[in-house]
């Protein structure tokens, strides 16, 4: 851990049940994600504007207290987050997300215990990648991959829109100094600017998407399961 | 799996989400299982006593605030593959959805069974994991309450 080659897409889960919470986060960890979870749409907001964070403030904000340190390489690959939250509702959150410049290319994904076709349609149509069923499995995991590696990857077919954004990261690679890593504190790592973050992890991811995505094959990976099968068999019984 | 695994399978008080979370428990995470389903037994009793006082209010029962409350048990018990108590949260829903006060007693008595029910088999289960942990000269915390 905390190898250059080896660094990890990081996953935000936002979920106000806590066993709800350890379980995506052991089914994330089990398939070699960093994880950080939250407890609310609000939370993951604030933890997200410290992704994309500008030279300006970076001792103001509110960190939570899984970094050790201010100064610290904070990246997101995707947000997987619960739909049914008090306060702000998953879809709430997702709309934010895709209402952000900054955060809108984060991928997002919705998780709800009711298979409501509605409920599906109007996230999808909102810009969430994937839609799972609860209680997710680890063969639903296997369906983030292809959304992270969309993310990481600066692909010359993406359209016009993030090339221009992306440009400023594409000309300014440079060797990465220091090792990215979420879990440990790196006494380099300074809390940057997001273009900045991207322009240390993209030559490091390049070599390892292939990796990751020969293991994730190895793995076994199911074919798309279509989760919308019932949650609760049949008709309810009566009282 | 053993035999009181396979008869809780076959009885419908444990789906195949059990064995996911048995799955997701590995040297890294030795006590995943116990520690999710401790969780859950905390949870679970608050739910209960709320729901226990929300029904005995005399004048005007917040059938809304069941609901919430049920949801939370419901989600949680899928989330760990107790079926039957699922099952049983849901035609309590739909008792609170139809303001039936005398089907939210019964579901509540129901509910209370099967969760009774499913505490005393899951700790069985894990006393009989740990005797066999033990007797493969392997240490595990045990977990109380």
């Amino acid at each position: 851990m905390g190898m250059a080659a080896e660094s990890q897409f990081h996953v935000l889960a936002v979920d106000d049940s806590i066993i709800d919470r350890k379980l995506i986060e052991r089914l994330l960890k089990t398939s070699s994600y960093q994880v950080t979870t939250v407890d609310s749409g609000s939370k993951a907001l604030e933890f997200l504007g410290l992704c994309e964070n500008d030279q300006n403030h970076h001792t103001s904000t509110n960190i939570p207290s899984v970094f050790p340190n201010n100064h610290q390489d904070v990246e997101v690959n995707l947000v997987i987050t619960d739909y049914c939250m008090p306060g702000m509702t998953g879809y709430d959150l997702l709309k934010k997300i895709k209402e952000s410049s900054s955060l809108r290319n984060i991928p997002v994904v919705i998780m709800s215990s009711e298979n409501v076709p509605s409920r599906i349609n109007r996230c999808l149509e909102e810009g969430a990648e994937e839609f799972f069923l609860k209680p997710v499995r680890l063969s639903d995991l296997s369906r983030l991959k292809p959304h992270m590696k969309k993310n990481k990857v600066k692909d010359p077919r993406n359209e016009t829109e993030e090339k221009i954004e992306n440009s400023e990261i594409l000309l300014q690679q440079e060797a990465p100094k220091s090792q990215y890593s979420h879990s440990e504190s790196e006494s380099q790592s300074q809390l940057q600017a997001h273009s900045t973050i991207d322009q240390q992890q993209q030559p490091l991811q390049q070599n390892n998407n292939n990796n990751k995505r020969k293991s994730m094959e190895q793995q076994g990976l199911s074919s798309e399961t279509d989760r919308t099968r019932q949650r609760y068999s049949g008709i309810a019984t009566v009282v | 799996m053993n035999r009181l695994l396979s008869f809780l399978f076959h009885q419908g008080v444990l789906d195949e989400q059990f064995l996911q979370l048995q799955q997701l428990q590995d040297e890294t995470s030795p006590n995943f299982v116990s520690e999710v389903v401790n969780i859950y037994f905390h949870q679970s009793e608050k739910l209960l006593r709320n729901l226990r006082s929300l029904l005995m209010e005399r004048e005007l029962m917040d059938y809304k605030k069941m609901g919430i409350d049920l949801n939370q048990l419901m989600g949680s018990s899928s989330s760990i593959g107790a079926k039957r108590v699922t099952n049983v949260c849901v035609a309590f829903r739909v008792a609170t959805e139809q303001n039936n006060r005398a089907g939210c007693f019964r579901a509540l008595e129901m509910l209370e069974h099967e969760y009774c029910y499913l505490k005393n088999k899951l700790h069985e289960l894990f006393q009989i994991e740990q005797q066999r942990a033990l007797a493969a000269g392997v240490r595990y915390p045990v977990q109380n309450e």
